[in-house]
């Protein structure tokens, strides 16, 4: 029954991921440009051309040409960046732990306020507490990030000086640090650097308070709407009749139920901490995933735009399906 | 006025025009009681009117340079200030509520039918049609927003066309789905039968009997998306991939006043103030909607 359920899950992700490819495929052929033009330029003689367009396999039927695409895609070779001069599977590689420390970094900021914020609001329903609640929530949902994070260098790093500028490190503390990791607060404990650490903090906090605000603002939320539905439940009123105290009521009952759904919730947040990526990254000038996908697109380089985007559909999906798998494995009812 | 209100609220209908204003009177009234969603009406409102008689409010054009008046800070002259080209904030701001409204009307306009015709389709035929494409709105739906436009306007290029091209791609799923499970809930209803039987085809079925019932519901969602799609097009401008310039769009006046963050700070910040309240208000009068149409959500 279970097994059932899992095969059926693993066939439509995998039938998702295959739909997936075929789309990244087609935004590559619906290019108005010439593909062999852009690398080659419009300066080379016939033969060149002729030759590349073979190598590109564009003289193939485009079946052919999407089972070749398919299996380089399988292989993880996404071909050439253009505009770096690099494989874009080795600059992905580089630039990847950046994004993933920045996101991880911001998901723990907006869990750790968004969730205790959420269950007070709910808690005390209509107090200054709750609509300060609602309120952070509706801005965080209606405020570019972008917009917030030129704010926050304007404050906090321009007027202020309480944290550092953009970019990961100060200038003379680049190529300071072996990549061991790729994660840079990590790297510099394993050296025992402190100095590069504590920049390094100085650098991330702003960026990753920025991109928490949005999956802040959407956690709070959920978890305030979760727990009222909690709370207003009859069993509520019965373990308060036992004797047992509010808080212990919140914390041991109510709380506890809704685990599930916040495990569920923070899965798909911290999957979309993704696309604030690229936007935060143009910002504060972050040398990760996301302004490596802008700065394909603004070369005009399919082959890096297209792995990138077809990564991000890889992440989604597979956050996603781990989101089902928690929500099965945590929730005894679907069992 | 009150003898408008009595016909308006009578318990026995007498024509059908009346009880078809009475359902629009009862929502107005329901949508009168929340003072938020009030706010929201009258920022959208105020941003229509903007945009209709943008040459009359704004004291100057959008391109109007003038480098004698470079960065000047606000004042009684330029409200907000100048940019580096002496343009008048204030006046590339009014102007470019036109571009934000047409992005937003335009995506609605091409997303929600798509969508509606997508989603009763596959909820109406079900069987193989809903299987197809409900497969194909999960692969849209299993990207973020901003992550498929920004992949749509590679391949198309930039621009404020291809952005709005790119936007309504990633629009329709959400509705599609939507406009699906509200078939599902109605295709075995007694009338749909009934139309049927009267031998009605497919075609007419779903576009006279069974869209208008997802009306409703759909433009609840297109509302709510409606701030989603404007931060995306903010977004892409921001990049340097909506509206190219000299186009006043609000992203793209964001982005430009990136080189000038510890100096003139009112270049970014108030395009930003713009985007936070059309978003802003799209979220307030989408939320109010929702309570309307369905009481139960209204938390």
């Amino acid at each position: 029954m279970r097994l059932s359920r899992v095969a059926r899950g693993a066939g439509s992700v995998l039938a998702t991921m295959l739909g997936l490819l075929a789309l990244t495929f087609f935004m590559g052929r619906m290019l108005p440009n010439d593909p062999v033009i852009a690398v080659i330029g419009d300066h080379a003689d016939q033969a060149t051309y002729d030759m590349v367009y073979h190598q590109l396999g564009l003289d193939k039927p485009l079946t052919t040409q999407f089972l070749l695409y398919l299996g380089a895609m399988l292989r993880g070779d996404f071909g050439n960046a253009l505009f770096t001069g690099h494989r874009v599977a080795s600059d992905l590689a580089r630039a990847f732990p950046a994004t993933i420390e920045l996101a991880t970094i911001a998901i723990v900021i907006g869990v750790g306020l968004g969730v205790p914020l959420g269950v007070a609001a709910a808690v005390f329903r209509n107090s200054p507490i709750d609509y300060l609640a609602r309120c952070l929530g509706l801005i965080g949902a209606s405020a570019p990030t972008f917009w917030l994070g030129i704010m926050g260098l304007m404050v906090f790093y321009a007027s202020l000086g309480w944290v550092a500028g953009p970019g990961r490190l100060d200038v003379s503390f680049i190529d300071s640090i072996e990549p061991h990791t790729g994660f840079l607060l990590i790297d510099a404990l394993i050296e025992g650097d402190m100095d590069v650490f504590w920049n390094a903090v100085d650098h991330i906090i702003l960026p990753a308070s920025i991109l928490a605000a949005g999956s802040m603002a959407t956690i709070s939320r959920l978890t305030r709407s979760f727990m009222l539905e909690q709370l207003s439940q009859e069993y509520i009123v019965t373990a308060r009749a036992k004797g047992l105290s509010k808080w212990a009521v919140i914390r041991r009952h109510a709380f506890r139920n809704i685990l599930v759904q916040l495990v569920t919730i923070i899965a798909l947040a911290y999957a979309f901490l993704l696309e604030g990526a690229v936007l935060t990254e143009t910002v504060f000038a972050w040398p990760g995933f996301g302004r490596y996908l802008t700065a394909g697109l603004l070369a005009g380089d399919m082959n890096a735009v297209l792995a990138c985007v077809l990564i991000v559909g890889v992440i989604f999906i597979g956050l996603n399906m781990v989101a089902d798998l928690l929500y099965t494995w945590l929730d005894p009812r679907t069992r | 006025m009150s003898g408008m209100h009595a016909w308006l609220t009578a318990t026995e209908t007498t024509s059908k025009r009346q009880a078809h204003l009475q359902t629009w009177y009862l929502a107005w009234l329901r949508l009168r009681a929340n003072p938020l969603t009030l706010f929201g009406m009258a920022v959208l409102a105020g941003l229509i009117l903007t945009a209709i008689l943008a040459p009359w409010i704004a004291p100057a054009g959008f391109d109007d340079q003038s480098l004698t008046h470079r960065l000047l800070p606000p004042s009684a002259a330029n409200w907000f200030g100048t940019d580096d080209l002496g343009r008048d904030i204030f006046s590339r701001l009014v102007h470019g509520a036109r571009i934000t409204l047409m992005i937003a009307a335009l995506v609605a306009v091409i997303a929600a039918p798509i969508g509606l015709l997508v989603g009763t389709a596959a909820g109406y035929f079900g069987g193989w049609v809903d299987a197809v494409l409900m497969r194909i709105n999960d692969i849209f739906l299993s990207f973020p927003g901003l992550i498929l436009a920004l992949g749509f306007v590679a391949a198309l290029g930039p621009g404020i066309r291809n952005t709005i091209i790119a936007i309504a791609l990633t629009a329709w799923p959400s509705i599609a789905r939507l406009a699906r499970a509200e078939t599902l809930t109605i295709r075995h209803s007694d009338y749909i039968a009934a139309v049927r039987i009267q031998g009605a085809s497919s075609l007419r079925i779903i576009t006279r009997h069974i869209m208008p019932m997802c009306l409703p519901s759909v433009i609840v969602r297109i509302t709510l998306n409606m701030a989603g799609i404007i931060l995306t097009a903010a977004g892409l401008g921001f990049l340097g991939l909506g509206a190219q310039p000299p186009m006043p769009e609000w992203g793209a006046m964001l982005s430009a006043g990136r080189s000038h963050i510890s100096g003139a700070w009112w270049l970014s910040t108030v395009p930003g103030i713009a985007i936070l309240l059309t978003s802003l208000a799209f979220n307030l009068v989408g939320d109010g909607l929702r309570d309307v149409l369905d009481p139960r959500s209204g938390r």
